[in-house]
């Protein structure tokens, strides 16, 4: 199929079939969103799919690696799971495995990680002052995983370029491509 | 005829979807499978000592050392979709300011092809024993355990318990000299 075979398929295209492509576009968008949001209730976890960006869990997480998430608020916190938290002041999250945990009555938890790569724990990644993490820092717990696939958005964010040409052709593939 | 670009299409999307399936495979023949194990430790030496921690709030905390044996013989836990054992020697006790303290004291990486049978004597502890305050001195009963965290080439990742577990006490007094 060269280029002028594609235009073809949009100058025999009326204004209904046009705007049917438009519409069924805009499907593909909005189920895509639907079904992040639909993981984000089912794992309770704000981002329930991450990346990992950084090689500071090696030989188990390299970079490009894709990891699921769940935080349901009754599982509790245990020493060797595998955490992914937010540090204030930093706009990524990172993915580091929990060292050392102390448990009050009332069920506050306060707890210490460290990264399997890295020889030190992380007090030196932690805000200014700030000693362990809380619940609230915690993004989800990590509890499935799969290699390499998440490589595509590392080369989507390093070279925005290239974002733009995938999501430029995809868009055009669906608008002009008849069903 | 069909073009150069819906042959690459087409090969190209043939070998993704095999890839998934065999990796689904992969992931839904290991996901029922037993993975706890026997192992045994001992605590060799153990003694207490009351000093100002300096890598967090710079307050007087119980700080606990102890050299410990551990035999055990992870080989029948590898399969095709384990890539890496993280194994992770946890003490977990009571005190009066937590209800639950569990400290990670040693660890170690174990990936597929290296020797997988543990014999240790009298090992020195990774990480410090910091205790949140001054509950180690007296303490009646210390668990340890052996657990370890699955990192398969795809899916879950469960932390998992050994079979076996050893209880001790911390003497009644501080240890005053050097170490």
């Amino acid at each position: 199929m060269d280029i002028a075979t594609m235009f073809d398929d949009v100058k025999r295209m009326n204004k209904r079939q046009f705007l049917y492509q438009v519409l069924s576009f805009g499907m593909i968008v909005s189920s895509a969103l639907m079904i992040w949001k639909g993981l984000m209730v089912g794992t309770g976890s704000e981002s329930p799919i991450v990346v990992v960006l950084s090689g500071s869990m090696e030989p188990a997480f390299h970079r490009g690696d894709l990891l699921f998430l769940t935080n349901y608020p009754e599982e509790p916190v245990r020493v060797g799971e595998i955490v992914v938290f937010k540090v204030e002041g930093r706009d990524i999250p990172i993915v580091h495995r929990v060292l050392k945990l102390h448990e009050k009555e009332n069920g506050t938890v306060k707890f210490l990680t460290k990264g399997d790569n890295n020889s030190v724990d992380d007090r030196g990644l932690y805000a200014p002052g700030q000693l362990w993490l809380t619940k609230k820092d915690v993004v989800g717990r990590a509890r499935g995983f799969l290699p390499y696939v998440g490589m595509v958005t590392i080369l989507m964010n390093e070279y925005p370029k290239f974002k733009y040409a995938v999501l430029a052709c995809l868009g055009f593939y669906v608008l002009i491509h008849r069903e | 005829m069909h073009s150069v670009l819906q042959r690459g299409n087409a090969i190209l999307a043939y070998a993704l979807s095999v890839l998934a399936c065999l990796t689904f495979a992969c992931f839904i023949s290991t996901v029922f499978l037993d993975y706890r194990t026997n192992a045994g430790m001992n605590t060799v030496k153990v003694v207490v000592k009351n000093v100002p921690d300096y890598s967090a709030a710079r307050e007087k905390n119980d700080l606990g050392f102890l050299t410990f044996d551990l035999q055990t013989n992870l080989t029948g836990l590898f399969n095709w979709n384990v890539k890496q054992l993280f194994l992770y020697l946890t003490a977990e006790y009571e005190t009066a300011n937590n209800k639950l303290n569990q400290i990670v004291l040693w660890d170690k990486i174990i990936l597929r092809g290296e020797t997988a049978v543990l014999d240790f004597k009298n090992m020195n502890t990774k990480y410090y024993f910091w205790d949140d305050g001054d509950g180690l001195r007296g303490n009646k009963n210390i668990t340890l355990t052996l657990s370890w965290n699955i990192i398969p080439n795809a899916g879950l990742l469960p932390n998992v318990f050994a079979h076996g577990q050893h209880s001790f006490k911390f003497p009644d007094e501080y240890t005053t000299s050097r170490m």
